[in-house]
């Protein structure tokens, strides 16, 4: 038939593939883009961005060298990630509520938590989530924490807090309907929460384009009726800068807001045995190191002389320092009582665990 | 004292504790204006504000979830999932999140949550609606699983969930809300979780139910007693844990037990009662351990449900088994 259509679902699909404006301060060359943010930071707050940054990767090659050494337990390589972690929790204020998934972990320690009780964490061991931050334990099922982002903020909203709840997810993570219905209920109700997608390029070994149709995860949020914005995620000022208006906005009374940031893992998925070169080419990869968030805020920093390679040199001895000192710390905790974990099962234990914790307090004082 | 439904009971337990404690919330699909399907929290949204009482986007994990965060941040949530069988869409949320928050955070985080959903069958509902997924919740370290069946219960026993600082699955009987009325004090009074009721006393055996068929056991007795046969009738009140010591007692004195559920027979709150006898008390016994339990097929479509669902009837012909062992 050759009626014409009463609707263009072609065009319609067509619109929904044009690309976000994607937020950069400086680019991958340190060629500033947007002078007036640019122009708005101090000397000193260029060098604390960097300073943050290089801490976070001495923290990521540091933990990465004890797994090797078999000191650890579970812990997810964040090398790469630095701008965007380091950059959105700067922007943060001790008061706002992080609800981390299990590459955050810089960001945890950013809010409060030690690198002791980050390690304890990786160890399986209750004293990593004892931490006084205001955050939760990083988060392993994908998607939970974006619920519970919803029900945070509300209970901030509430209070009438002057804060708001902060979360991440991967690109993987947005495929997760628990992630949806975590947006959409903090659009419902116009909640102060920030949503963050930090997108690495792959969930594991998918790629980003295998987990959905959406041209951008920006997208995700506008189904829940919220702002949603890409940015650079290898430009930390632009990081910073875009999370920074955000808690302000969301501050406002103005509800939730999502960031999609685009990054790269440069490493594993996980300390527990993943191979990249399963599944991600060096030529593909190439493109991303070149883009190191590292490199151009060195530039940047050292065309100012506000930077030298021997002060950063001394600064990752310093930071290494301070984490083969954490870990020591971690070595020295007693191990955990069976006995202990039952009583921590309820308030009021339950006749079974009176009877199970007795058993184990006697097993445990021999 | 006033003559109420085990829904009025219920909704008297809310209005109670939203009076009580400023910090308790209840929230769910339509439990706002329209006070929930069921009229369970008809006018408490009217009595105590939008701010209180308040309903929830169509997603059971979204609502757990905003319960969780909730907890965290000084409320206590009284979230309502409308049928238990939605309560699937959420199993995350509750096992896997809201269970776990006192044992990863040391009691340092907790959810003192009260999740309250109707289930149970015989009233022809859709699919879905009906089902008996106690067995399900029972396995749950963290997590209460309480099951009221009559409205003094109900309105004490919900009581002590919402003051109980850990979560607890709070599950409403479908076909108990409006067929049963019972004489209940006006003023607040609580039930204790973790202790089950002796319903009734006797000498020839124990049998031990749970929910509705605390009514149908007792029926069942009411029978009995014609042919000369005195049953002790126990109601577990709160299923997990299941407070085995009260059993125990019982069986010391009958030597005969029957454990009665509405739920499918495989790995559930029968079997539970029937191991615990089994390991602790198996002495007691001079007969088997008598099961009357639903069939383990899919909770069946309405039309077959009332030969599906076991009764009296069965209650009695399991009884007399046992009683001629």
């Amino acid at each position: 038939m050759a009626s014409k259509s009463i609707v263009d679902f072609a065009k319609i699909k067509e619109d929904l593939s044009d690309l976000p404006k994607q937020i950069q301060v400086v680019d991958e060359n340190a060629k500033i883009i947007d002078q007036d943010v640019f122009k708005s930071f101090s000397d000193d707050q260029l060098v604390e961005f960097m300073k943050k940054m290089v801490w976070e990767r001495a923290l990521h090659e540091q933990t990465m060298n004890f797994s090797r050494q078999g000191r650890m337990g579970f812990y997810a390589p964040t090398a790469g990630e630095e701008a965007t972690e380091m950059g959105t929790v700067m922007a943060m204020e001790k008061q706002d509520y992080l609800l981390p998934a299990y590459r955050d972990i810089p960001q945890l320690i950013q809010h409060g938590a030690t690198v002791t009780e980050a390690y304890w964490w990786s160890r399986g061991h209750v004293r990593g989530n004892e931490f006084s931050a205001r955050a939760l334990m990083p988060q392993i099922i994908i998607g939970a924490a974006y619920l519970e982002t919803a029900g945070v903020a509300m209970g901030l909203k509430k209070n009438g807090e002057d804060a708001i709840a902060f979360t991440y997810t991967g690109d993987g993570g947005t495929s997760q309907g628990d992630s949806y219905e975590g947006m959409n209920f903090a659009g419902a109700y116009q909640l102060p929460a920030l949503f963050i997608v930090q997108n690495n390029g792959y969930a594991i070994s998918t790629p980003r384009k295998k987990q959905t149709a959406a041209v951008a995860l920006t997208q995700k949020a506008i189904a829940a009726g919220i702002p949603s914005v890409q940015v650079d995620g290898m430009d930390i000022l632009a990081c910073y800068s875009v999370a920074k208006a955000a808690r302000e906005y969301i501050l406002a009374g103005n509800g939730p807001v999502m960031i999609e940031t685009l990054t790269n893992r440069y490493g594993a998925h996980s300390s527990a045995g993943d191979d990249p070169s399963r599944y991600r080419t060096k030529e593909e990869q190439q493109p991303w190191l070149d883009r190191d968030p590292l490199i151009r805020m060195r530039k940047i920093l050292t065309d100012k002389n506000l930077w030298s390679q021997e002060q950063e040199d001394k600064l990752v001895e310093e930071y290494k320092n301070s984490f083969k000192e954490a870990i020591k710390e971690a070595d020295a905790v007693e191990p955990e009582k069976v006995s202990d974990m039952l009583k921590r099962t309820f308030e009021v234990p339950t006749p079974e665990l009176k009877a199970e914790i007795a058993e184990f307090e006697e097993k445990e004082s021999k | 004292m006033t003559k109420k439904s085990y829904i009025q009971a219920i909704t008297d337990a809310l209005d109670i504790m939203l009076k009580e404690d400023p910090k308790t919330l209840i929230f769910g699909e339509d439990v706002g204006k329209n006070g929930g399907v069921f009229r369970t929290t008809q006018g408490l949204q009217e009595k105590y504000g939008e701010d209180r009482v308040f309903d929830t986007p169509l997603a059971e994990s979204g609502i757990m979830g905003l319960a969780i965060g909730l907890g965290l941040t000084g409320w206590r949530p009284i979230p309502e999932i409308q049928f238990m069988g939605f309560t699937f869409e959420a199993v995350d949320s509750i096992a896997g999140q809201m269970a776990r928050m006192r044992f990863r955070f040391n009691g340092k985080k907790t959810s003192p949550i009260t999740i309250r959903t109707p289930y149970g069958g015989g009233t022809h509902t859709a699919e879905m609606h009906s089902d008996n997924l106690e067995n399900f919740f029972t396995g749950i370290p963290g997590l209460r699983v309480v099951m009221p069946s009559n409205p003094y219960d109900a309105k004490g026993l919900l009581i002590s969930s919402i003051e109980n600082n850990d979560p607890v699955l709070f599950l409403e009987n479908l076909k108990l809300y409006r067929s049963v009325k019972d004489d209940i004090p006006d003023e607040k009074y609580t039930v204790p979780l973790d202790k089950a009721n002796v319903v009734q006393e006797g000498n020839d055996i124990t049998i031990v139910a749970y929910g509705a068929q605390v009514q149908e056991a007792q029926k069942a007795a009411e029978e009995l007693a014609k042919d000369n046969i005195s049953c002790e009738v126990i109601d577990l009140r709160t299923v997990s844990p299941i407070d085995t010591e009260t059993i125990f007692k019982s069986i010391e004195k009958t030597h005969k037990v029957v454990i009665v559920q509405e739920a499918q027979k495989m790995a559930g709150v029968g079997a539970q009662v029937a191991s615990a006898i089994a390991e602790d008390a198996i002495l007691s016994l001079d007969a088997p351990v008598g099961r009357v339990a639903a069939p383990d097929s899919v909770y069946p479509f309405a039309q077959a449900e009332e030969v599906w669902i076991p009764r009296k009837a069965e209650i009695v012909e399991k009884v007399k088994e046992i009683i001629n062992y």
